[in-house]
């Protein structure tokens, strides 16, 4: 099931793999994206550190770590069409995969009813 | 999509719009070619004094290119054709106002340009002789005299490229002041931050990081000015400087400024002022009145060094008496009748160099022959100008358009936000964006950050009374037109000019930033 | 004041539409401790041939660089410029514009800064170049900036070629940043020797070809040492016209090429304004400090260009950014460009091959003269030599006579012991008598 945080980033967890990636919501926000910084495999994030940073053509926005673990695959499809996050931003959008050190770690984050609620709340 | 073959015009079909019926031009306006697409390969347009015949042989073995470098070389009629159909597709102060905010587009003087091209200023090398460049070294010596009689600081580091690089040379002045009095009590220097407030340039931030900072952010008050709470909750032992920008960016002045600096110096720290609104209090306000350490100044912008598209700057940092002897080398010293240009540190206090040589000379008898025209009596008029031509414009719109801050006379430019278009479907780019049409350059938008949609004109003190008539005129006739629901005449604005809304989300995702040769 | 248009009468009327007693009112939020109550104590305002007539004065109280025997280098170079040149630069649309933030009616800018792009890879070999920096030194410190940001390691190690200048610049600018600047001592001819100092903290090196003594070194086996050890490779060059006869730094594997413009289409200037040159590998380009200029389309599809890439910058990015240059060099920019477009390569090459030439005529001309020794083995229109006396006072005794005979050393870096070595520089603004006049007074201050 996917959860979402305040920051709009969202988790898909399966597994004791979680992949991320930012919302319809911030997609929209941004605007036309046009490219993001991912980090690379092996690296060992923590839970709020800004890992990625992706970049409208007049905004650069950090990319806050919603769980701890370690960067397992990041996406290579979005340094050649870095317009999926605005495409596809909750399927093929994703940014990075990681191997989350503590699963239960997710659960605490909202669900999409939650989300939806927060959003409206803006 | 063909569209974006690199080299070569997009495609003949498309690169018509209605408007241009014939493919070379639209009336005085001429469509042109990058030189790489012009004729010129394998030439050049320079009659060489002596032949290949008189040429030695190059005995560099494995150290030569194996060709020259591929690219054209015009002749001179081709060469003033290009530059002059490119030079048509620029806006310039000499064409009209010009009312970007903070960036005080004024007039240049034609004087300046005139003397900077003597041969005794331009054709002179940086390490000749001193004794051969005494004119030069007075240069110098007087600029610096007139900087410091109008900031009333005792010291001025000339040799800033520009104003962020005199941003830097302050930062390291106070970090060098910081690091000298921690060692003196045998200590480290603890001080890690410096406070800024969000409504500051970006380069204020940017720089103090490259100093070695960290920034904290100060907040401001509803009615625009640096917030004394913020502020004092911020400041302690871990901070190294202030940095305001004074007037601040939302062309007001800082009225509790005397505040601000008797805080900052409470806490040991010292008081950065960032100069680049100076040409509104120039001549009426002295820095060292306002308990000011460090400040950099554009010549660029105050003393009307042109802007050139972007450059060259110039930013020399008054500094105060804490912090001269930490001023980076090079520093022109009197020796009796003669005058000595101190190039080594040998061991001082000096932070280091900013960079090669002795700073931006040609600039230096720019500003000063401008400095020399106004005198002192010119130059507080050349304050009092701007700001009144600024309140001008803003009691003209106010009735239209929303200042941001309503309450109280601004300084040299004026404030508006977007909250008037409401409802109207036009946005603060589009309104810009418009005024292209109307011939004018917009304003600069978008900034400072902590007002929505921001709008921020800065007239300078060089316009006329009608000039400033005809762009009130021409912005009130816009707004009526947008708030009389006229939104299609700013959505696809501009219209006139020559090239209509440019893709740059494009240019960003699939970056081509040179020429290459069409492949076959 | 003839910069200034309003008249009594526009003042007094606008103040009453503003609704202000007088301009006073306009500077209340000026604390009154603070408010001067007239002209600071400097002199009035002055009349056009009055300003002309005091700067005038002070303007001939320097010895003109074409005004005589002229041997100075090191960092600035006297070249010819055609006329053409200055004379575009000072059109009002390209001299009184503002940065081209507003594309539409900037496209002017826009397009020289696309060419003037090119032409920077075109001379270095490299696919990625900026619009320009301040200068060839802060360019340097940028490059150092930037490789360590790209390695994510602390230290640079800078030749004994480098230019002082840039080294002392270089070490400014980024040692605050926390980067580690190792500079070696002076020495003419050992670019190479950076490659025993990498270590696996090292991000870059940075070596100088033609180095501050004129010597040219092939940098390609430093550059695969340092890749070897990921680091970078930065090349630094101070006279723009050896590209036009060198090998470029992106064939010897530099990953970042910077470089002193000043030398093509600008004036000596007493040491600025000048243009630095930067270029680097495709892969380096989202560190790049400064301003991009990019092609696009417009909403009618016609071609055009924007400044893009600008999220690296200072006004978007803050405290992230890459760098907190703003300015950069534009209307030195233009010079150069417009001065590249009449050369061309060929013309560059061939300018290249004259410098070379006097540069050679006057090595030989010195090396006749008793007690000199030429210093630099390979240079391409400098170089240095080394007298019997500290060059310094010779310098200034040819002076007397009217005989700008270069650099000493000592200028640049006292106290190293090099005091005795002279830096000699010819252009294709040399003539044959000006080396006759140079090699005279040197061997009669010498050899006296």
């Amino acid at each position: 099931m996917m959860r979402f945080t305040k920051d709009h980033e969202w988790v898909d967890l399966v597994g004791d793999t979680a992949t991320i990636g930012i919302t319809a919501y911030a997609a929209e926000q941004l605007g036309d994206v046009v490219f993001v910084e991912l980090p690379e495999a092996g690296k060992v994030i923590r839970t709020g550190e800004a890992m990625a940073v992706v970049e409208s053509v007049k905004a650069a926005s950090d990319v806050f770590a919603p769980v701890s673990g370690e960067v397992t695959a990041a996406n290579g499809e979005l340094g050649e069409n870095p317009q999926t996050v605005n495409d596809q931003p909750e399927k093929s959008g994703w940014f990075v995969k990681i191997k989350v050190a503590d699963p239960d770690e997710v659960d605490g984050l909202m669900d999409r009813a939650a989300y939806e609620i927060f959003l409206a709340g803006l | 999509m063909t569209m974006l073959s690199v080299g070569r015009p997009t495609r003949a079909s498309e690169a018509l719009d209605s408007e241009a019926p014939i493919p070379a031009g639209r009336g005085l306006l001429q469509d042109e070619p990058l030189i790489f697409e012009l004729a010129g390969w394998g030439q050049t347009g320079v009659d060489f004094e002596i032949g290949a015949d008189d040429l030695d042989a190059v005995d560099l073995p494995g150290l030569t290119r194996a060709t020259p470098p591929e690219l054209p070389g015009l002749s001179e009629p081709e060469t003033m054709r290009h530059y002059v159909r490119l030079s048509q597709k620029n806006h310039a102060i000499d064409l009209a106002l010009y009312p970007l905010g903070s960036c005080t587009m004024k007039h240049n003087p034609r004087l300046n340009e005139k003397l900077a091209r003597l041969p005794g200023f331009i054709d002179i090398h940086p390490l000749q002789p001193q004794s051969t460049v005494q004119g030069a070294l007075a240069v110098m010596d007087q600029l610096a005299h007139w900087l410091k009689t109008l900031t009333g600081m005792p010291a001025v580091a000339l040799s800033p490229k520009a104003g962020a690089q005199g941003e830097l040379c302050g930062l390291l002045a106070i970090r060098a002041a910081h690091e000298a009095r921690a060692a003196r009590d045998g200590e480290a220097d603890a001080r890690r931050v410096v406070l800024v407030p969000t409504s500051a340039h970006g380069t204020n931030p940017a720089t103090a990081a490259q100093a070695g900072y960290q920034v904290r952010e100060i907040g401001q008050t509803l009615d625009g000015h640096v917030d004394l709470a913020d502020l004092a909750a911020g400041l302690g032992p871990d901070v190294a400087a202030v940095m305001v920008t004074n007037p601040n960016t939302c062309g007001l002045f800082e009225r509790d400024i005397l505040e601000i600096s008797r805080l900052t110096h409470a806490v040991g720290a010292y008081f950065y002022c960032d100069g680049a609104n100076f040409n509104a209090i120039v001549g009426r306000v002295r820095p060292a009145d306002l308990g000011v350490d460090a400040m950099h100044i554009n010549l660029h912008k105050t003393f009307s060094t042109p802007h050139g598209g972007g450059g060259p700057g110039a930013g020399p940092v008054v500094l105060s008496a804490a912090l001269a002897p930490f001023a980076p080398i090079p520093w022109v010293v009197h020796d009796g009748e003669t005058l000595r240009l101190e190039e080594h540190a040998q061991g001082g206090p000096a932070f280091g160099r900013m960079c090669a040589f002795h700073g931006q000379m040609g600039m230096y008898v720019r500003a000063l022959a401008y400095m020399m025209s106004h005198g002192a009596d010119g130059l507080r008029q050349v304050a009092e100008d701007a700001v009144l031509n600024a309140n001008y414009i803003k009691a003209r719109l106010s009735g239209v358009m929303s200042a941001a801050f309503p309450d109280g006379p601004c300084m040299h430019e004026v404030l508006f936000d977007d909250s008037w278009l409401d409802g109207t479907g036009v946005t603060t780019l589009d309104f810009a964006k418009a005024m292209i049409d109307a011939g004018f350059h917009p304003m600069t938008m978008y900034f400072p950050l902590v007002v929505h949609g921001a709008m921020l004109i800065e007239p300078t003190e060089t316009e006329s009374r009608r000039e400033l008539d005809r762009f009130c005129d021409t912005l009130l006739a816009l707004a009526a037109a947008a708030k009389a629901g006229e939104v299609e005449m700013f959505k696809g604005a501009p219209f006139h000019a020559p090239l209509r809304r440019l893709d740059e989300t494009l240019a960003a995702r699939k970056p081509r930033l040179r020429w290459t040769a069409p492949t076959a | 004041m003839r910069y200034l248009p309003l008249t009594a009468a526009d003042r007094g009327e606008m103040l009453a539409v503003i609704g202000a007693a007088d301009i006073d009112v306009l500077f209340a939020d000026v604390p009154a401790a603070a408010r001067l109550p007239g002209p600071v104590n400097l002199p009035p305002h002055a009349s056009e041939l009055a300003v002309e007539r005091a700067l005038g004065r002070l303007a001939g109280r320097n010895r003109a660089a074409g005004s005589g025997p002229f041997f100075c280098g090191a960092g600035a170079y006297r070249h010819h410029i055609p006329a053409s040149v200055d004379h575009l630069i000072q059109r009002s649309e390209f001299l009184t514009s503002y940065t081209p933030y507003q594309p539409e009616i900037a496209q002017g800018t826009l397009q020289v800064l696309f060419e003037f792009q090119t032409q920077v890879t075109a001379l270095t070999g490299l696919p990625v170049a900026n619009a320009s920096m301040y200068d060839g030194s802060t360019a340097c410190a940028e490059a150092v900036l930037m490789a360590t940001r790209v390695t994510r390691r602390r230290k640079a190690v800078l030749s004994g070629g480098l230019h002082p200048h840039y080294g002392e610049t270089t070490h400014t600018l980024a040692h605050t940043a926390g980067v580690d600047v190792l500079r070696l001592p002076a020495a003419v001819d050992a670019e190479a020797a950076v490659v025993a100092m990498i270590d696996a903290d090292t991000a870059c090196v940075v070596v100088q070809t033609p180095n501050v003594f004129g010597v040219v070194t092939d940098v390609s086996a430093i550059a695969e040492a340092a890749h070897a050890a990921g680091a970078l490779l930065i090349m630094v060059t101070t006279e723009a016209v050896a590209f036009g006869l060198l090998k470029s730094p992106g064939e010897m594997g530099a990953d970042i090429a910077v470089a002193e413009g000043q030398s093509i289409g600008n004036g000596l200037n007493f040491g600025g304004p000048y243009v630095g040159l930067m270029a680097c590998s495709e892969k380096l380009l989202r560190h790049m400090p400064g301003r991009l200029c990019g092609e696009t389309v417009d909403a009618a599809g016609r071609r055009g260009f924007v400044l893009t890439l600008s999220t690296r910058e200072q006004h978007i990015r803050r405290d992230k950014a890459t760098s907190n240059i703003c300015t950069n060099s534009g209307l030195c920019a233009l010079a150069f460009s417009i001065h590249m477009s009449i050369l061309g390569g060929a013309g560059l090459a061939k300018l290249a091959r004259i410098n070379h030439a006097w540069a050679k005529r006057t090595r030989d001309a010195l090396a006749a003269i008793p007690g000199m020794e030429i210093l630099t083995p390979r240079f391409f229109n400098e170089f240095a030599v080394k007298l019997p006396v500290p060059a310094a006072p010779v310098v200034e005794a040819l002076a007397a006579r009217d005989v700008l005979a270069g650099v000493p050393f000592s200028r640049l870096a006292p106290g190293v012991g090099l005091d005795d070595v002279l830096l000699v520089c010819a252009t294709e603004t040399t003539s044959p008598d000006d080396i006759d006049a140079l090699a005279t007074a040197l061997n009669a201050e010498i050899n006296r």
